[in-house]
């Protein structure tokens, strides 16, 4: 079975993977000015600092926008496949899959759940679920 | 102080190749035929061209160029990243390049097998670590792979906040294509397309469907950029450059800026729009027809509004107005543009804002055509140009 495409772990976002191998929605903040930051940067757009921790996201928020995709369909992924940019309760904002829902339940302003999900490969990666779908 | 480059450069000459869906030669040889036809539309010899521009992703290097068309000695060579981004960008720097004796005949070229060769819609993966790439990979792992799938989600959003439907990006695919059967290199001539076979088409990356999508096509485009004044000794009737300029904003991401506030507008465009109308001097009210950046249906309701041709949220009423339509407010993308003639990376759109002003377009309108706008790609890092009639 092809395995979906993996991302590049370079020096300014492996950290982010690794946080999600170990379960965790990881968000960046800056230890200049404490502002949280997704995509992550090595420096602070507001105040330079190259100082930088990691907060563990509680995976909570609201659907921004979506689409479904359905062609063309790529070897490693499950069609129809929904991604969602997702509002997080932190106040970041990231992309990902929305799992365990059909094309038509999706909508706007609904409420998620962060869960990391294990491909077969043993890759893992966060994905949201509708609030309450467990 | 400052150069302006209002009125300092023109287009003198526009050159393309057929465009198919295989053309049997090599990029190089796409792009050596639309340079040596931009040449033979302007009345110069390709032994005179001094400076060559354009996009980072043209496979063809500038000296390969040089030396298949014969080119002069050049003194000016740059290419501008971002797609389509890059289309009226690489004008911008054959204006600056005539405007400052950097150069004094710059063609921009852009040529490509985008459907026998290399397909946008194929995807994008990779393993080297540049910082590109590890944008690119907030995507990549979840599927989102195609230029469709980063579009969707803003499209998404702004068609739910301003009620607009998938109708109402079918009239800009349909105006499109009305346009296009009236053009004889176009995909779309021969090919009308109706509401109910619109509706009926796949969804792709919702909601987007098939004709929602441009085309992908082999092919090359070349524009002959040199001084105004030199343009009126030349074979065509000049188009001067009013305006252009490259535009990126806080927040940019290519295709993905998706962390600003709002989703539901292109800041990079109303940036592009309010630089290039100040550089013209002129506004909305006195553009007459546009080429706006086509790579999706609903990045063309969009920029109604990014340059001021209605207000927020009111594209969808211009459309429904057929202000798109030959007869329309603001015809657009009179050849077809690049979802009904031919994906060329937007170049082909500029050579169409240049038939405009020439009065040579097969979509010309009967109304006087004094000042066309042009736009570089949607979603990315882009640009927007006024041409002018000479006066």
């Amino acid at each position: 079975m092809t395995a979906r495409i993996k991302p590049p772990m370079g020096l300014d976002n492996a950290w982010w993977w690794q946080m999600a191998d170990e379960g965790k929605l990881g968000i960046q903040r800056c230890l200049g000015c404490q502002t949280l930051r997704h995509p992550p940067r090595p420096m602070c757009g507001d105040c330079h600092s190259m100082e930088w921790d990691t907060v563990e996201s509680s995976g909570k928020g609201v659907i921004c926008s979506y689409t479904v995709l359905r062609h063309p369909q790529f070897p490693g992924y499950e069609y129809p496949l929904i991604i969602v940019l997702v509002d997080l309760a932190e106040g970041t904002r990231v992309t990902s899959q929305l799992v365990g829902c059909a094309p038509e339940d999706v909508d706007f302003d609904l409420p998620v759940q962060m869960l990391i999900q294990e491909d077969p490969d043993g890759f893992k990666l966060p994905v949201f679920q509708l609030a309450g779908a467990v | 102080m400052p150069i302006s480059l209002k009125n300092e450069a023109a287009i003198a000459g526009i050159g393309l190749t057929e465009f198919s869906k295989e053309s049997g030669v090599s990029e190089l040889s796409l792009a050596a035929q639309c340079i040596k036809a931009a040449c033979d539309d302007a009345g110069v010899s390709p032994s005179e061209i001094d400076g060559l521009v354009t996009y980072t992703l043209d496979t063809t290097d500038e000296i390969e160029v040089a030396r298949a068309v014969g080119a002069a000695d050049l003194s000016f060579f740059s290419r501008i990243n971002y797609g389509g981004g890059a289309a009226v960008g690489t004008i911008a720097q054959a204006a600056m390049a005539v405007a400052t004796g950097q150069a004094t005949t710059v063609v921009c070229y852009r040529g490509l097998n985008g459907r026998s060769g290399r397909r946008m819609g194929q995807g994008v993966s990779g393993t080297i670590s540049s910082s590109d790439l590890i944008h690119w990979s907030w995507y990549t792992p979840y599927g989102m792979l195609i230029p469709g799938s980063w579009i969707a989600m803003i499209a998404n959003k702004y068609m739910h906040k301003y009620g607009v439907t998938r109708e109402d990006l079918g009239r800009v695919a349909i105006s499109q294509r009305n346009h296009a059967l009236r053009n004889p290199r176009a995909y779309g001539y021969g090919k009308p397309l109706t509401m109910e076979h619109y509706l009926e088409s796949k969804l792709i990356a919702e909601p987007l469907c098939l004709y929602d999508f441009c085309q992908e096509t082999d092919g090359g485009c070349a524009i002959l950029v040199t001084s105004a004044e030199r343009a009126r000794d030349l074979k065509q009737k000049p188009a001067v450059i009013r305006g252009v300029t490259q535009a990126s904003t806080r927040g940019q991401e290519q295709m993905t800026s998706y962390y600003r506030d709002s989703l539901e507008s292109l800041p990079e465009m109303e940036m592009a729009a309010k630089r290039v109308y100040a550089m013209a001097e002129l506004g909305p009210d006195d553009i007459d027809a546009a080429c706006l950046y086509d790579a999706f249906s609903s990045e063309i309701i969009m920029q109604l509004e990014s340059f001021g041709f209605c207000g927020t949220g009111e594209g969808k009423h211009l459309v429904r107005e057929g202000a798109l339509d030959i007869d329309g407010r603001l015809p657009n993308n009179t050849h077809g543009g690049l979802m009904s003639e031919g994906y060329i990376h937007g170049m082909n759109n500029i050579a169409e804002g240049v038939r405009l002003i020439r009065g040579s377009s097969t979509g010309q309108p009967t109304k006087s055509v004094e000042h066309v706008l042009v736009s570089s790609g949607v979603g990315v890092p882009t640009g927007a140009m006024i041409l002018g009639r000479d006066k």
